[in-house]
C-alpha cells in the first residue's frame, strides 16, 4: 500500500471497562482483544469461525471475535473469558463446572466453550443431555472426546441453582438490614 | 489469516449506504453479518478495496410478518429470524430451515439476507426464497428493484446483485392454506455444508387429499433446484400418499455433480431419500394445520 492504512479511533467497552484505542480499519476483534488489549484469554484457532475458540459474548450472545472486525464492536458490551469470573474473583459457575468435571485437558478451546456455554446456561438453565451435547456442537475440542465437557455442562447448571439459591438467602439478609 | 487492508466505510443511514457503495462500485463488498464474507477475507480469499459496512444503518433489522408472508430486512440476524414467533406462525418453513444453517453461535451473527446475496448452492435459506418463490429486494442510489428468486441466483456464489446495490430485504411470501412444510439435509459434521438438502411443501385440499406437492434442493446444482412432483400424488389422501413414487420422480429431475464430500450418485440417492422423509413430514404438518389455524401473534 502506497498510502498509510486506514485507522479508526474506537472505544471498545470489554468485561465492564471501557477503553479508547486505534486500530486499523482490517484488525479482528479476536486481535484487538489479544494485542490491543492483552486479553489473551481469548484464544484464536481456525480464524473462519470453525473452531469455536475464539468465541466471546457480544451484547450477551456468543459470537466469534474473529469473525468481526474491532471496528463493529463499538458501542457493544463485549465479554470476554476474563469476564466469566464472579466479581469477589471466585470461578465463575462455568469455569467451575469444567473444573470440576475435568472438562479441559491442554485448554486451547476452553474459552470459547466457557463463553458459549454461559450464554447456552442463561437462555436454558435446565438443559437435558442432549441440549447439553447441542449446545457445544459449534466448539471443537481436539483432546477430551467431549464426554467431560457435557458432564461440565450439566454441572454448571446445577452450580448455577446452588449459588442463586445461597444468593437468593444472601440477598433476603442484605434487604432485612 | 488476517484480511488485505481495505478502506472501511461505515454509514449510519441508507442514503450514505448507497452513496458508498455507488462510490466505490465494482470495488467495494457489503459487510452485514460477516459470516461468509470474513473467512474469504481472512484466508485472502477475497479482497475487496473497499468495505460498507452496514451494522449502523437504522430500520434495517427489521422483520415484519404477516397474512400475506414475512419481509426480512438486511440486518435481521437468522437466529432473530428463527425466533420470531411472527414469523413462525406464518411460515414454520422459516424455523425449519433456520436451526440448520451453521451453528447456533454463527446464526447470531449472520444475516438471512446477507446468506441469501451470498448465493451459495448449499445456502438452506436459498432454497426456501426459491420454493416459496420470493423475492429480493435491491436498492441502488436513486432507485430500486424487486427482484423474483428464479431470477436472482444466478450461479454458485453469484446472484444478480450489481455493483453499487445493497440488499436491503428478502420476501418469504406465505403459502395456502392446509399447506405444511418440512427441511430435511445430511451432513458430514453436524452444523457443516449439508451434502444434500429438501425443503418442501405440501398443500391438502378440503378433503385431505394432496392438491400440490413441491420441493426445492441444496448442494445439488448450481442454483437452487425446484421441482413440483404433483403429479405423483395428485388426489391422494395425505396419510396414505404415495411419497416414493413423488421421490423416484424427483430422481428425474436431481442431477448433481460429485466433489470431495461425496459423489454424484450417492448425493442423488440423498436427494431421493430426503424427498420422501421430507414430503411425508410436510404431509403431516399439512394435515394437522387443518385442524388448526395458526395465531398471528402480535411481534415484538
Amino acid at each position: 500500500m502506497s498510502q498509510p492504512e486506514q485507522t479508526f479511533d474506537i472505544t471498545l467497552n470489554v468485561n465492564g471497562v471501557s477503553r479508547a484505542v486505534t486500530v486499523p480499519s482490517r484488525l479482528l476483534l479476536s486481535d484487538a482483544l489479544r494485542h490491543e488489549l492483552g486479553l489473551t484469554g481469548t484464544h484464536v484457532g481456525c480464524e473462519h469461525g470453525v473452531c469455536g475458540a475464539c468465541t466471546v459474548l457480544v451484547d450477551g450472545k456468543p459470537m466469534r471475535s474473529c469473525l468481526m472486525l474491532a471496528v463493529s464492536a463499538q458501542r457493544h458490551e463485549i465479554t470476554t473469558v476474563e469476564g466469566l469470573a464472579d466479581e469477589d474473583g471466585r470461578l465463575g459457575a462455568v469455569q467451575q463446572g469444567f473444573r470440576e468435571c475435568h472438562g479441559l485437558q491442554c485448554g486451547f478451546c476452553t474459552p470459547g466453550f466457557l463463553t458459549t456455554v454461559s450464554a447456552f446456561l442463561k437462555e436454558n438453565p435446565h438443559p437435558t443431555r442432549e441440549e447439553a451435547v447441542e449446545a457445544v456442537t459449534g466448539n471443537l475440542c481436539r483432546c477430551t472426546g467431549y464426554h467431560n465437557i457435557v458432564e461440565s455442562v450439566l454441572r454448571a447448571a446445577e452450580i448455577t441453582e446452588e449459588r442463586a439459591a445461597t444468593a437468593g438467602t444472601t440477598q433476603t439478609k442484605d434487604t432485612s438490614r | 489469516m488476517k484480511p488485505a487492508p481495505f478502506t472501511l466505510h461505515v454509514p449510519t443511514t441508507l442514503d450514505e449506504a448507497l452513496d458508498a457503495l455507488a462510490d466505490t462500485g465494482q470495488d467495494a463488498k457489503v459487510l452485514a453479518g460477516g459470516q461468509s464474507l470474513i473467512p474469504l477475507l481472512n484466508m485472502r480469499l477475497a479482497s475487496p478495496r473497499h468495505l460498507v459496512d452496514v451494522n449502523g444503518v437504522g430500520g434495517l433489522g427489521r422483520i415484519d410478518a404477516g397474512p400475506a408472508g414475512v419481509r426480512v430486512g438486511a440486518l435481521a440476524r437468522h437466529a432473530d429470524v428463527e425466533h420470531h414467533r411472527g414469523a413462525a406462525a406464518v411460515l414454520p418453513l422459516l424455523a425449519q430451515a433456520l436451526r440448520l444453517v451453521a451453528h447456533p453461535v454463527i446464526r447470531n451473527r449472520g444475516t438471512t439476507v446477507g446468506s441469501l446475496a451470498h448465493a451459495d448452492p448449499s445456502g438452506e435459506m436459498t432454497a426456501v426464497l426459491s420454493l416459496l418463490g420470493g423475492e429480493m429486494e435491491l436498492a441502488r442510489k436513486g432507485g430500486a428493484r424487486t427482484v423474483p428468486a428464479a431470477d436472482f441466483f444466478r450461479g454458485p456464489l453469484e446472484s444478480c446483485i450489481e455493483p453499487g446495490e445493497l440488499a436491503v430485504s428478502a420476501w418469504f411470501p406465505a403459502l395456502p392454506a392446509h399447506t405444511g412444510t418440512a427441511f430435511r439435509e445430511v451432513a458430514r459434521r453436524h452444523g457443516d455444508y449439508a451434502m444434500c438438502g429438501v425443503a418442501a411443501a405440501v398443500t391438502l385440499d378440503g378433503d385431505g387429499r394432496v392438491a400440490r406437492a413441491r420441493t426445492s434442493y441444496i448442494s445439488m446444482s448450481a442454483t437452487p433446484l425446484v421441482l413440483d412432483l404433483t403429479d405423483a400424488v395428485i388426489g391422494q389422501l395425505s396419510d396414505a400418499a404415495d411419497w416414493d413414487a413423488a421421490a423416484q420422480l424427483s430422481a428425474d429431475g436431481l442431477d448433481p455433480e460429485p466433489d470431495i464430500h461425496a459423489t454424484a450418485e450417492y448425493r442423488r440417492h440423498l436427494g431421493i431419500v430426503l424427498t420422501r422423509q421430507a414430503l411425508g413430514e410436510a404431509a403431516l404438518a399439512a394435515a394437522s394445520a387443518g385442524r388448526s389455524v395458526p395465531s398471528l401473534e402480535p411481534t415484538p
